[in-house]
């Protein structure tokens, strides 16, 4: 099987690690989605971007820092013992984009967070995912007060295809998250069968 | 540092960023051999034989502190980036280090690219609903 650990005989449990990406615009509740279900506060790493024209050995800069920080939210959920999920919360600014490769790389899926008053600012993210054929769902996070949409026309407004699930959502509301991050594995399944008999056939 | 006569006590604060560049605790490096395998969610788990770390004076104060964390409960190389407040590119190559030195090694359960087997993510699905 391809879930070969390494077998040396030791008491700590190492377990299955899974990630889910959760991604969408600025201010749409990407961090409230991880705190939601996350059994750790999230946490934040960040990575340091080194500017090729950054002076190295620039100290006087207390007034103002150069170096670029970027910083990438994460929750996890422990399943089971040998069982993890961790939920990222992909960079919002757009220039970025290049560290999306690296958290995207062995995702089992993704969320992208949609508000209906802003909806262009997911755009880019259904887009990056379509592209890289990772499985995806779109969840709409309803908004005290933003008006309410049928999720057929939140579809139609990101012409998504046809098998991609729209779910409307409470980021903040734990069973809600819940729902939405099962509907991703869902997907993701149903997504990995379709490719298999692609490749059968 | 230019001597701007402000006294030696304020010359940096918390938004002066780490006094220590964070490169510094890599001597300059950014990469490392083993570091393709180092996926955020990868999992760093101590060696049983490398019980006194301290003991290693090639080993670095935040390398000790990896193999320390890790030894009770391993840890995805993204949690020891947040619990040492450390970049994630600096994280990666300490870790590089105790991996060639045989102090920790690092469980890679999915290939990238590749879906978990149907199994596993019944099992998450299961796990979700359960929460």
């Amino acid at each position: 099987m391809i879930f070969g650990r390494s077998e040396r005989g030791k008491p700590p449990v190492e377990p299955v690690t899974l990630k889910i990406l959760v991604a969408g615009g600025f201010g749409v509740g990407k961090t409230t989605l991880v705190g939601a279900v996350s059994e750790i506060k999230p946490l934040r790493t960040e990575e340091l971007l080194t500017e090729a024209g950054r002076p190295v050995d620039d100290t006087s800069g207390v007034e103002g820092k150069h170096t670029t920080t970027v910083a990438m939210d994460f929750g996890r959920i422990t399943l089971r013992e040998d069982l993890v999920l961790y939920l990222f919360g992909t960079p919002g600014q757009d220039r970025f984009w290049f560290l999306w490769d690296e958290l995207a790389t062995g995702a089992l899926g993704a969320v992208v967070l949609a508000d209906t008053r802003r909806l262009e600012d997911c755009f880019a993210a259904v887009d990056y995912f379509e592209r890289r054929s990772i499985p995806f769902v779109v969840g709409v996070n309803c908004f005290d007060d933003a008006a309410r949409y049928p999720t057929d026309d939140v579809r139609q407004a990101l012409d998504l295809d046809p098998g991609v699930p729209v779910v409307l959502c409470d980021a903040r509301d734990r069973e809600s998250v819940k729902e939405v991050l099962i509907s991703v594995v869902q997907h993701a399944m149903a997504y990995a069968a379709d490719r298999r008999e692609t490749v059968a056939t | 540092m230019s001597g701007d006569g402000q006294g030696t006590r304020h010359w940096f604060d918390d938004e002066a960023g780490p006094v220590v560049r964070p490169y510094a605790m890599t001597r300059g490096r950014t990469t490392s051999p083993a570091q393709h395998r180092l996926d955020l969610i990868a999992v760093v788990v101590t060696e049983p034989h490398a019980d006194d770390p301290e003991a290693d004076h090639t080993l670095s104060p935040e390398h000790v502190d990896i193999v320390e964390l890790c030894r009770d409960a391993p840890q995805s190389v993204a949690e020891l980036a947040a619990e040492l407040d450390l970049p994630i590119g600096v994280v990666r190559v300490l870790i590089g280090d105790l991996v060639d030195e045989e102090m920790v090694h690092v469980t890679r359960p999915v290939p990238p690219a590749e879906l978990p087997d149907e199994s596993i993510l019944r099992d998450v699905i299961n796990g979700l609903r359960a929460l």
